[in-house]
């Protein structure tokens, strides 16, 4: 390279360049006058120079430098000894809180099951139970076409994809079951992630930032309420499922921000409510949508191959075209019993997620047997509307065994919904003045009545508090309730025989606390 | 268990009938807590259940470990420049013995099972990886001469300049591309366009690098599908042929990805008894045996108390955050760790404060500034502090300075949360992770975290602690409560891969996976230093980032990796610093000392063609002193740097045929 020049060129070129540089500023329009100007008031008074310099200077730090200060504020000067004898003072809460009685019997009675997930399984005291706790709804956990199909994948792919899907992760059984999906749907594209539960979590706050703005049902679930957290976006709730009242909150969000500037606007509601079990009314949301300009999440992870003809999810059931809804979130480890969830939505949205989406971009790739399994599943479903005909005659004949004949608990599940919420009416709670607490240790003792009686139910869980916080965070807490999971690997005559079991224990537990 | 001492230069190889009384007596030992804690537990645990999932114990147990069957038939110690750089797989070569040359199935499914995890070629290729408990010495970091630094920046310049030119263009005259940046009837944009166009603009030139999709088994080998694109990389499309590519990576620490084998044989097993599902929280109906199981194995294996696992690695601390800590608590976390931790540290609600990667200094700064202030505003003390770091880190290489950390946890009083989602299985003599390979008591660590994806070829995490703690947690963290419970599948691969680890499961192969990590792991490193390449991380890190500065060689060294046939991940910003973009390296059990020669020869070559071997010889990779004591040079070397002087170095540049002659003897002194 230069390493042939002597050092006198390099000085001789040095000159030659400042020489060069002087006769270009000379060339720009007035510069002769600053020049003279500058040149004559050094002469006349060096003081005023260096004055005028100071003054330049400190405009120049003054533009630069940011409005606010950096410095942390209220920080209280200690000497070392002060500091070392705070860090020997301060003494830490234990890591974790004692357990508490209720804790406890959770921790305890919490059903271990021997061998399979099954209609009827065996649990760890030896004794075998009807299952009604588990989203195993078309029994496909004991399908040999699906166990079978899975040895193959295993025999071919192994286990684990070790590695994020950026890096080598994605394999082609995820494509295939991000198209399955899609077209299950009708929506253009598909992203798999590998956790159901952390599916939402990460999609709201790729799309959703600070300054969007996010009006949510006030009974979604907890992983929509920690996406929604996590997005630090402005957020307005409604009440639940009441559309009168989420047009009330748009139209007073779009009148609020007129003037703003645009920011990305979300509505965010579930297909089927974990927590109570209705459904949404999804023809009237996107009307809403389109007059106010937002665009609509869908949490149909409990609504998604158990509603519709085919199990489609709530677009199918209510005739929308999926592409009116902007993000449908789904769940694979559910009812399609295979591993994973899902975000169906448009090219953009989908391709978006693949770097912003953080349980997909940070996160190990879904395992080949669980995604070629809940592919298979997905497609039985299509191919096999009967098995959903078959699950909504067991879920009648349930319902008609605890709905309208239990004097003590009312269901809150839609009709076609195969998760019966039970709660407690309305006038009971009142004529015994029973605290929230008071109906989880009610619900808790249902559950183990059943148990004894050979009939495996669950019970919603409430939403933990944040840590540290006052009560008044804690906000909407959902109603306790019981859950009974009907399943197709039961007869609809071993489903009534169930369902009369659970009334009884209910009657039980209830009229003894009088 | 009781602790093998670990001679690399001595063939480990246990007699069979030892084995078998061996297997007993740890099963024994094995169980005993589990049954005494929970007598429920005890009714499983008592019938022969684990033995039911490996359907032939006896057959497993006689089965030695993988390399006694093939060494004697398969290679030779010697290796030579000819096996090195081909790819040709050593079945061919067998008609030149005396063995009968096997049927061609025969030959295919060794094949198979060979592309997921290679035979070791000689039982000199054996390390144990353990701290000596002297001063965890900090790795030096060697910096490229100013005009690599220099023209990064400008490229990036370049780059961004080009870009903004394209997009004031393109946004006049083909305004249907840019139509999703703009509003449109009434909606914002999703993206932002300022967020958008480092993807745009930067990202999408190299996007061939990213996502390759792949099919088959993640091991030794990895089969990638072959696509190209017609536009610029906007789309792929498949052409339907697939290319094996030698696998530097994926997170197969020790090689458990694996379609045959022991796990493999055992997962199926358990898929046709289990099905693929539990289809229900862990809260509700979805606990079974086998994650009882499980919970067991791994309190066991990393020393603690108590554990529970998860369906995901991410979800895991993104749960279990929130569970530990919240408002009147202080996270404070190293600046590079994992995303996940980030993610469960925000949703706590708890203030968060960072120090420098892995300088314990700042962390006590961080520590004294912050108890003695308090919290903000308030001034009130802290309810609870959590420090919470890596025990490995994946991009870097570097391993945390546990015994410092513990000792400022004495002084300091905090909770220490360590993620081990990289060490687990990857580290220390018994690979129980990072408090192993520093001999640190696991009780000294509140909240050991880890991830079952990486080293143990399945999926999901796990929380291990004191019982009370663990007790709290599963009925406070939301991933039990409303997450998934793991598949049985998946809890089968755990176990059997834990079971192999321990030596309860073919004895002897656990320790040969363990020590040929240990090995590779060194000897790639050494290898890549000698060639003349910055490398940054600790000596027996399996993660091995060869940094390559400027943009342009992102691409490029992927595409030349990828002409001889070996699939390498290339990461730059915003994954790294902006100048410091690399290549990383992940070393499996799997891999084979031909496969490690193999890859130094290709980083040989495209070092010479994209001017990638700047290091100084600061980091190590000099020239040995001959009686081999390098050791005593590197002392003097940090000494000189500890007292501000720059000691002068040759800058290594070895051939290729000196650093395979010497590989093998030097990785087992300590690196310089």
């Amino acid at each position: 390279m230069n390493t042939t020049n002597s050092p006198p060129d390099a000085l001789g070129n040095a000159l030659e360049l400042v020489n060069q540089a002087f006769d270009q500023v000379q060339k720009i329009p007035g510069s002769s006058i600053v020049i003279r100007y500058i040149r004559s008031s050094y002469q006349n008074d060096p003081v005023r120079s260096a004055m005028e310099l100071f003054l330049f200077l400190f405009a120049v730090y003054y533009l630069v430098s940011p409005s606010y200060s950096t410095k942390k504020q209220k920080q209280i000067p200690l000497t070392e000894e002060e500091i070392d004898e705070l860090v020997d003072d301060w003494t830490p809460e234990p890591l974790a809180a004692p357990v508490t009685t209720f804790e406890e019997a959770e921790n305890e009675k919490r059903p271990v099951i021997v061998g399979p997930s099954a209609p009827k399984s065996k649990l760890a005291n030896g004794r075998t139970v009807t299952n009604l706790a588990t989203y195993n709804h078309f029994n496909f956990i004991n399908s040999e076409a699906i166990k079978e199909a899975a040895v193959k994948t295993l025999r071919a792919y192994g286990v684990g994809p070790c590695g994020p899907p950026g890096f080598y992760g994605t394999q082609d059984v995820h494509q295939t079951l991000e198209a399955d999906i899609a077209a299950h749907l009708g929506a253009p594209a598909a992203i798999v992630y590998a956790q159901s539960f952390s599916t939402i979590s990460s999609v709201i706050p790729a799309f959703s930032k600070r300054g969007d703005i996010i009006v949510a049902d006030k009974a979604v679930n907890f992983a929509t309420r920690k996406g929604i957290q996590i997005s630090r976006s402005t957020v307005r709730w409604f009440e639940h499922n009441d559309m009168e009242d989420l047009e009330r909150v748009l139209a007073k969000l779009v009148k609020e921000n007129a003037r703003k500037p645009l920011t990305r606007r979300f509505i965010i509601t579930e297909g089927l409510f974990e927590n109570v079990g209705d459904v949404v009314n999804l023809p009237k949301l996107v009307e809403l949508k389109q007059k106010y300009k937002f665009r609509i999440i869908l949490d149909e992870t409990w609504s998604y191959g158990v509603l519709g003809r085919t199990g489609g999810g709530v677009t199918e059931q209510q005739n929308v075209d999926a592409s009116q809804v902007d993000m449908i979130i789904g769940s694979l480890a559910g009812s399609l019993c295979g591993g994973g969830g899902f975000c169906a939505g448009s090219e953009e949205i989908v391709e978006h997620q693949r770097l912003s989406g953080n349980a997909y971009t940070f996160s190990a790739a879904l395992p080949a047997m669980l995604a070629t399994t809940a592919s298979a599943t997905s497609r039985m479903l299509q191919e096999q509307p009967e098995l959903l005909v078959a699950l909504r005659e067991n879920v009648r004949a349930m319902r008609a065994q605890l709905d309208p004949r239990s004097d003590w608990v009312v269901c809150t599940s839609f009709v076609d919904n195969p998760v019966l919420m039970l709660v407690l009416k309305e006038e009971v709670v009142e004529s015994r003045q029973l605290s929230a607490a008071e109906q989880d240790v009610i619900m808790q003792d249902i559950v183990e009545e059943c148990l004894a009686n050979g009939v495996l139910i669950t019970r919603l869980k409430s939403m933990p508090p944040p840590l540290g916080g006052t009560p008044r965070d804690e906000g909407w807490q959902p109603q306790a309730a019981v859950k009974v999971c009907v399943t197709t690997g039961l007869s609809k005559k071993e489903t009534e025989k169930a369902g009369v079991t659970i009334r009884h224990a209910i009657t039980k537990i209830m009229t003894r606390r009088k | 268990m009781p602790i093998r001492t670990i001679n690399p230069f001595v063939a480990n190889s246990p007699s069979p009938s030892v084995d078998v009384l061996n297997e007993k007596a740890s099963l024994q030992s094995y169980k005993s807590p589990a049954t005494k804690s929970n007598n429920r537990i005890a009714n499983f645990f008592s019938s022969p259940k684990p033995a039911s999932l490996h359907p032939n114990p006896q057959q497993a147990t006689r089965r030695p470990p993988s390399p006694q069957v093939n060494r004697a038939t398969l290679s030779l110690p010697t290796i030579n420049l000819t096996t090195a750089t081909g790819e040709k797989s050593k079945i061919e070569e067998r008609p030149m013995t005396l063995f009968q040359p096997p049927s061609p199935e025969e030959a295919r499914r060794i094949a198979k099972a060979h592309a997921a995890f290679g035979p070791i070629g000689s039982q000199e290729h054996r390390y144990s990886s353990r701290h000596d408990g002297q001063a965890f010495p900090e790795p030096i970091e060697d910096t490229p001469p100013y005009y690599f630094l220099l023209t990064t920046y400008i490229s990036y310049l370049v780059l961004i300049i080009f870009g903004h030119v394209r997009d004031f263009f393109g946004k006049r005259f083909k305004q249907e591309q840019y139509k999703h940046l703009s509003a449109r009837d009434g909606y914002a944009p999703l993206n932002s366009d300022f967020d958008n166009f480092y993807i745009r603009r930067l990202q999408l030139r190299i996007n061939d690098c990213f996502r390759r999709p792949i099919t088959g088994v993640p091991g030794r080998f990895i089969t990638l599908l072959d696509r190209k694109s017609d536009d610029f990389n906007l789309s792929f499309k498949m052409t339907g042929t697939t290319t094996e590519t030698l696998n530097m990576s994926s997170y197969n620490y020790l090689g458990f990805a694996q379609s045959e084998g022991e796990c493999a044989d055992a997962v199926e097993v358990a898929t046709r008894k289990y099905g693929v599902s539990f289809a229900s929280p862990r809260g509700d109906a979805g606990t079974s045996e086998l994650h009882v199981e499980v919970e067991n194995l791994v309190a066991k294996f990393v020393g603690k108390e108590s554990a529970m696992i998860f369906s995901m690695g991410f979800g895991t601390n993104a749960t279990t955050f929130p569970a530990l800590v919240g408002k009147g608590c202080l996270i404070i976390s190293d600046e590079l760790n994992h995303s996940s931790i980030r993610f469960g540290a925000r949703l706590s609600g708890a203030v968060i404060e960072m120090f420098k990667h892995n300088n314990m200094n700042d962390l006590e700064r961080v520590l004294r500034e912050r108890i003695s202030q308090g919290q903000p505003r308030t001034h009130r003390p802290w309810k609870k502090i959590l420090v919470a770091v890596e025990g490995l880190y994946s991009m870097e290489g570097t391993m945390c300075n546990l015994p410092e950390i513990i000792a400022l946890k004495r002084k300091y009083k905090f909770n220490l949360f360590v993620d081990e989602a990289h060490s687990i299985g990857a580290l220390g003599a018994q690979g129980r992770g990072i408090c192993d390979y520093f001999g640190v008591d696991p009780a000294e660590v509140d909240i050991l975290m880890g991830t079952f994806t990486k080293s143990f070829g399945a999926n999901g995490g796990y929380v291990a602690g004191d019982k009370a703690l663990i007790d709290k947690l599963r009925v406070t963290n939301a991933g039990t409560l409303f997450g998934e419970a793991p598949s049985p599948p998946v809890l089968v691969q755990i176990s059997s891969a834990l079971r192999l680890i321990i030596g309860e499961i073919a004895p002897g192969q656990g320790q040969e996976r363990l020590e040929r990590l240990a090995f590779n792991s060194r000897y790639l490193r050494l290898g890549l230093k000698r060639l003349g390449f910055i490398i940054y991380g600790h000596d027996d890190s399996p993660i091995i980032p060869l940094l390559l500065y400027n943009p342009a060689k992102i691409p490029a060294f992927s595409h030349e990796m990828l002409k001889r046939k070996i699939a390498v991940v290339v990461v730059g910003y915003p994954a790294t610093p902006l100048i410091s973009s690399r290549a990383r390296f992940c070393v499996s059990a799997a891999h084979t000392k031909d496969d490690l020669d193999r890859l130094l020869a290709a980083c040989d070559q495209a070092g010479d063609i994209l001017q990638l071997k700047f290091s100084s010889g600061i980091a190590g990779g000099r020239e040995p002193i001959p009686d081999g004591l390098m050791n005593v040079e590197e002392m003097e070397h940090r000494d000189d740097l500890a007292k501000g002087k720059t000691p002068t170095y040759q800058p290594p540049r070895w051939k290729l045929e000196d650093i395979i002659k010497r590989g093998v003897q030097d990785v087992k002194v300590p690196l310089f």
